[in-house]
């Protein structure tokens, strides 16, 4: 059932990202980019992250979807021509192809040290994901989170002077 | 049975065509969203260690990516409204005011 599963949702992931980079109109990209996303909140379910899958849909398939979308309707963009230069094309593949070899080498390569940590199922059927994420966040974690506040803050003035007319 | 290297195999694939759509495509929200689906790859294998490791600490991660990635998000795409607005486009052949 869980092979059913995974498969059938790997197979809808893996489409729709081949979709993202080859659709002519931008705004297909963004639908099959969405489709991508909520593939991936279900495996973060069968990971047993339901809170990750939350913030998946939420972030990613709400917030930052908006945006592009949005972006994309006031640019107003046609279908995309045929490209100028399409020598590129070859090269990427084999670039890709490469990627994915070294990749699934290291995969093949070994398996993962330090397994058998304190986090189980046990543990988050009994404590909540939402719990467990939100001590290791604000105990462990408080640095870099207050740290990332701060990242985000500047991004906002940035997009502000960004797209001003005059500054 | 579904074990972490099912996971880490998915997400080099997803990874490659991300990498191979960045590569190919001329328009910039098109390679921004591959670039998405890279960053998003990424945060599958993150997720799936974790859960492998019993270790809390890569999913926090995976909140760092989704903070960096809407932050990218928003200072991108203004960076593309103001090229558009300079330019009439949003082909990456014609980011070229750089070049001298």
């Amino acid at each position: 059932m869980e092979a059913i599963l995974f498969y059938l949702t790997a197979t809808v992931a893996i489409i729709s990202a081949i979709f993202v980079t080859q659709c002519r109109n931008p705004v297909n990209s963004a639908l099959n980019l969405i489709t991508t996303f909520l593939c991936l909140a279900v495996f973060y379910i069968m990971l047993e992250s339901p809170f990750m899958a939350a913030i998946q849909i939420m972030v990613y398939a709400g917030a930052i979807m908006v945006l592009i979308v949005f972006v994309i309707m006031l640019l107003n963009l046609g279908l995309a021509v045929k490209s100028r230069y399409t020598h590129g094309v070859p090269a990427a593949g084999i670039l890709a192809a490469l990627v994915l070899f070294v990749v699934n080498y290291f995969i093949r390569a070994g398996e993962a040290t330090g397994t058998g940590g304190n986090i189980t199922s046990e543990v988050i059927t009994s404590y909540g994901h939402t719990e467990l994420i939100g001590r290791a966040m604000f105990v462990d974690f408080l640095l870099p989170f207050e740290i990332a506040s701060i990242l985000l803050l500047v991004a906002i003035v940035g997009a502000v002077v960004l797209s001003k007319r005059e500054v | 049975m579904i074990t972490v290297n099912h996971y880490l195999l998915l997400s080099a694939i997803l990874f490659a065509i991300g990498t191979f759509g960045v590569l190919t495509r001329k328009n910039a929200i098109v390679i921004f969203m591959c670039i998405e689906v890279m960053l998003n790859s990424v945060n599958l294998t993150f997720i799936a260690l974790s859960r492998h490791v019993g270790n809390m600490d890569g999913q926090i991660f995976v909140f760092f990516v989704m903070t960096v990635a809407a932050a990218e998000a928003a200072v991108g795409l203004a960076l593309m409204i103001a090229f558009y607005r300079n330019k009439d486009s949003i082909d990456v052949d014609d980011f070229n005011m750089l070049k001298w």
